[in-house]
């Protein structure tokens, strides 16, 4: 492979951090990005909010991280600051989609609009051929089909394609996963080997922007200081017969698939099977009420077909952590599709993503409506 | 690669001759300036010599001139030293954040804070601060040259109004100092900032002048250091640097160097204007110090060209950068009503008395083709690309 000039996104972590020490080593000359996308400041102390900094994002430690990795290894470093493009393309959103009933997927979003959109342009403005991070995923051209692909990666137990599932063509084109083909104890491995101290870093698992993962103390503190009241999205609790058997304080607090915190006691187990956000009504059920024959997405992009000429066989993941489902894809619109399961699939939950998958081939994906 | 260092208003490279005055401070006359012995009186030598070049840097009394850890630490004593509960300060909204930050400290400790706009140039208007004295006000704080812009602040007429009201003036001059003569009478300030850094000598000294008959709190309690109004053993060796610096200060403002660095500025300047499109010089329509050029690049991200100058070797900044090292949106630039793009993307610029006519040719020949990159890939034109 000849020399490159590679911009590694490195968010202080052992996986980015291993990225950029490995095309290093292979004599690419590698520049280190870290992205500024949120500060913890701003909410700090308000109310269910941490006093201090503690959250993870963009704390001062990763980006410290983050810099001695990029010194370690001899290469140049910078910090480039997406706060207002993270707050606008990824925050708000995520508020919003909370608050209608919805349940969002951040990380999907960030990927989208700013890691691969913003960072990918800066990269590609200071010079660089690529962008690599430290995902786990493969990519590469389909010389028979002519165009970019994205695969799951070797270690499935890592695997992130879920939230790449919105890459376009020149994205990918310009993108590197070199962890693609390893599993995260071959990484921590190398880490060690290249005298990276933060080899045993923990994973990061929860929201970055969100503290603990308490996500409606962080909607409550965000709404509270952009100084716009909580809407009031209180409302019913209703059977899927439609009976009304008791309310709630807002739409906000559940998700689908809920069984816990529904404020009633029944002889059965109940769970929130639908959000109705203009109606404000959470709709409780059976545990086979949870399940569905389909889903309709929307925004859907596509990565190894241009469009679905016909009905497809697939698999899907509805989840991050859910095992792909066998299921028929047909195109409805031109970025909207109906997936029909082979099996119904328990809690589908709109605001989250479903990836079709033709084996470890990521067809495309989109938003569940 | 070549290696061209545009960023002077960050800081600045210790002269051989500074450094060369300090050595022996750091070596052999390692005394404590306040021990009897001969050690100690070697080092307090050091010290009041230092003070005798500064305050002759300033137009000041050597009694007058207190040492400190920097200019943050000077801009800190004269606003927190004057200022008390239900008090009056008037800054500007331009200040560097050792004013503004403790100006909004003082606010929480129960002072009222105006803070005067500048108008498109950068300049403070002394009607504003005239207009902003009320009985309590205490206290009036205004830069002397812009951090950002190099812009030049009314100072003198802002020091006739603090006279006749009878207010303190403090003038943070770190961005002045070897650049324009400081004349304390001239300007009739109370107190004023200056930092060792950016004048050729190391980080972490600093100096403020505290004209005599002031009344300032201390801020730090210990011995009775610098007349008790800074406790703490003094950094000799710093202290012995600025000394020597303000002294090859204050020939730089008559031999000519500082013209020199002015020319090419100003050829730097005319550069830019003409082989790049879009572009423009903030504050351009006021006096500025000779050193410093506030450009703009339209359509593209100021952020990425610091980078990709970087790259080639030319250190250059944006206004201001938050802890993490990113780029922050400068509230200078806001403040002079710039629009929201256009500020985000102006760079700072700022020579040095090491720069040369190559190191300015070596810049006209980078920039504008990394420009023409970056504005090539900017998201706009991506988007009609995909």
């Amino acid at each position: 492979m000849s020399s490159q000039t590679i911009a590694v996104a490195m968010s202080g972590g052992v996986d980015s951090s291993t990225v950029a020490a490995i095309l290093s080593a292979q004599g690419h000359n590698v520049i280190g990005l870290t992205m500024q996308l949120w500060n913890q400041r701003r909410l700090a102390g308000r109310d269910g909010m941490p006093p201090a900094v503690e959250g993870r994002c963009c704390s001062l430690d990763d980006v410290y991280d983050a810099r001695r990795v990029a010194e370690t290894i001899g290469i140049p470093f910078y910090v480039v600051n997406h706060e207002r493009r993270f707050e606008n393309e990824v925050v708000r959103p995520f508020v919003r989609e909370y608050l209608t009933g919805r349940t969002p997927i951040p990380c999907s979003l960030c990927n989208n609009h700013v890691k691969f959109d913003q960072l990918l342009t800066i990269a590609q403005q200071i010079g660089a051929e690529k962008l690599a991070t430290g995902h786990y995923a493969r990519v590469g051209f389909d010389q028979d089909v002519g165009r970019w692909l994205l695969k799951r990666p070797r270690d499935h137990c890592k695997d992130q394609t879920y939230f790449l599932f919105g890459l376009t063509q020149a994205q990918l084109s310009q993108t590197l996963f070199p962890l693609g083909d390893m599993t995260k104890p071959e990484v921590r491995e190398l880490a060690r080997s290249y005298g990276l101290d933060l080899a045993e870093k923990p994973d990061s698992q929860e929201i970055c922007f969100v503290p603990g993962g308490d996500y409606k103390r962080f909607l409550q503190a965000y709404l509270e200081e952009q100084s716009e009241a909580m809407p009031d999205t209180s409302g019913e609790l209703v059977t899927t017969a439609g009976e009304v058997i008791g309310q709630h304080n807002g739409i906000h607090s559940f998700t689908v698939g809920q069984r816990k915190g529904l404020g009633i006691t029944t002889g059965f187990p109940l769970y929130v099977v639908e959000i109705k956000g203009d109606a404000r009504q959470v709709v409780v059920g059976s545990g086979e009420q949870l399940y569905s024959k389909t889903l309709r997405a929307r925004g859907v992009n596509f990565i190894a077909v241009k469009e679905f000429a016909e009905p497809v066989p697939v698999s899907v993941k509805i989840r991050h952590r859910h095992e792909p489902a066998s299921a028929t894809v047909e195109q409805t619109g031109p970025d909207e599709v109906l997936v029909t399961f082979d099996v119904p699939q328990r809690a589908v939950t709109p605001g989250q993503a479903s990836v079709f998958y033709a084996g470890d081939t990521v067809v495309g994906g989109g938003w569940i409506a | 690669m070549r290696q061209v260092y545009f960023d002077n208003n960050a800081t600045t490279p210790v002269l051989p001759e500074v450094f060369e005055a300090m050595r022996p401070y750091l070596l052999e006359q390692y005394g404590n300036a306040s021990s009897i012995h001969s050690h100690g009186q070697a080092a307090r030598a050091g010290v009041e010599r230092a003070r005798r070049s500064v305050a002759k840097l300033l137009g000041c009394r050597a009694s007058e001139v207190v040492f400190t850890s920097g200019g943050t630490e000077a801009d800190n004593l004269a606003l927190f030293g004057i200022l008390a509960q239900g008090d009056h300060l008037i800054t500007s909204s331009i200040e560097h954040h050792a004013v503004l930050h403790a100006a909004k400290r003082l606010e929480e400790l129960g002072s009222s804070v105006t803070y005067v706009p500048v108008d498109s140039c950068g300049l403070v208007d002394p009607d504003d601060v005239r207009r902003a004295l009320r009985p309590a006000t205490k206290l009036i704080s205004i830069m002397m040259a812009n951090n950002e812009t190099g812009v030049l602040q009314p100072v003198v007429e802002i020091g006739k109004i603090a006279q006749e009201a009878e207010v303190y003036f403090h003038v943070d001059a770190v961005q002045a100092a070897a650049k324009v003569p400081l004349d304390v009478t001239r300007i009739a300030c109370d107190l004023l900032s200056i930092s060792g850094h950016k004048i050729h000598a190391p980080k972490a000294v600093g100096a403020i002048y505290v004209r005599k008959g002031t009344f300032l709190r201390p801020m730090l309690f210990g011995g009775s250091h610098e007349r008790s109004l800074r406790a703490g053993t003094e950094n000799v060796p710093g202290i012995v640097a600025l000394g020597r610096a303000a002294e090859i200060a204050a020939e730089g403002l008559q031999n000519g160097s500082l013209e020199k660095i002015g020319e090419l500025r100003d050829r730097f300047e005319r550069g830019i204007l003409t082989h790049v499109d879009g572009t423009g010089v903030n504050g351009a329509g006021a006096a500025r110090v000779a050193n410093t050029a506030n450009i703009y690049f339209d359509c593209l991200d100021a952020e990425a060209l610091v980078i990709a100058l970087d790259l080639k070797g030319l250190a250059v900044s944006t206004g201001a950068a938050c802890s993490s090292g990113a780029t922050e949106r400068s509230h200078v630039l806001s403040a002079m009503g710039l629009a929201p793009d256009r500020a985000r993307s102006s760079i700072r610029f700022s020579l040095g008395k090491h720069n040369t006519d190559d190191d300015v040719d070596y810049a006209l020949s980078v920039i504008p083709e990394t420009v023409a990159r970056l504005r090539e890939l900017s998201p706009v034109t991506r988007a009609s690309l995909e």
